[in-house]
């Protein structure tokens, strides 16, 4: 990565994978921006962490918005997930010299994140709170 | 990739100068604080599928005093990588990368920008975490 003073890096040459990931991760922290700031203030100010429980999830993605809600957490999943995952490659090529030690923490890396999404994706897509 | 950059665990926190290293540093610090809270938030959210109880065991981790302080490193995390980031695209964007002068302003007012949303929103926090006290 060249790195650039003041903080971020300069766009990478071309328009290969390391272009396309520069790219995403602008317009990916752009989307987390609206994203992940407002699910943060909802939560946390608006509905209050002491005011989650089972049926606080269920009235959210079993009301009249439900769908919405879940398409808006799905999208929040693999934005922030995709940002993270690709932000870990980052600094794992920036610290980790060894080719073998860099390869097996980066194979551990996308493949916990695979699992990760997975599970995300599968609990947004079939909760079902029985009515409760 | 290109450049080699053989950095120990020890050079972390040692300043490297530029006006900007100390927030590059906070951004990656805070960037995998966030990785690391949104795998254990997935995996939170993944225990709804084994029912009511399974789910709020585990939410007494974020209610319990601990909880709550940690929800202010969380609020810290989020909203400095947000503005920072937003940052580092106007500079990117709109300025010159030998242009320092605009690059501090622009550090200033992310700062300014940061301190308005974020002390008041701790200081909300902080009343919930008094609260869990009691």
């Amino acid at each position: 990565m060249s790195r650039r003073e003041g903080g971020g890096h300069h766009r990478p040459e071309g328009s290969g994978f390391e272009a396309s990931a520069w790219f995403f991760m602008r317009v990916s922290g752009v989307v987390l921006l609206g994203l992940a700031v407002f699910h943060l203030f909802w939560m946390h100010f608006v509905i209050g962490v002491e005011n989650i429980d089972f049926n606080a999830v269920a009235g959210r993605w079993e009301g009249r918005w439900g769908p919405l809600w879940r398409m808006y957490d799905l999208a929040l999943l693999a934005f922030a997930l995709g940002h993270g995952v690709n932000g870990l490659r980052y600094v794992l090529e920036d610290y980790v010299q060894r080719p073998g030690r860099r390869l097996a923490l980066k194979s551990i890396a996308y493949v916990l994140s695979f699992l990760l999404i997975s599970a995300g994706a599968y609990i947004i897509f079939t909760f079902d709170s029985g009515g409760v | 990739m290109s450049q080699p950059t053989n950095l120990g665990l020890g050079s972390w926190l040692s300043y490297r100068g530029g006006s900007g290293y100390l927030l590059w540093a906070l951004h990656r610090v805070t960037g995998l604080g966030l990785l690391l809270f949104l795998a254990l938030h997935i995996v939170d959210i993944f225990l709804l599928s084994f029912g009511p109880e399974a789910f709020e065991h585990l939410l007494v981790l974020y209610t319990s005093p601990p909880g709550r302080l940690m929800e202010i490193f969380l609020l810290f995390g989020v909203l400095f990588h947000a503005v920072n980031g937003l940052r580092i695209i106007v500079q990117d964007l709109f300025t010159k990368s030998w242009e320092r002068r605009r690059h501090d302003r622009l550090i200033v007012v992310q700062l300014v920008v940061f301190l308005l949303i974020f002390l008041p929103a701790a200081w909300i926090m902080f009343g919930s975490f008094l609260e869990s006290l009691s």
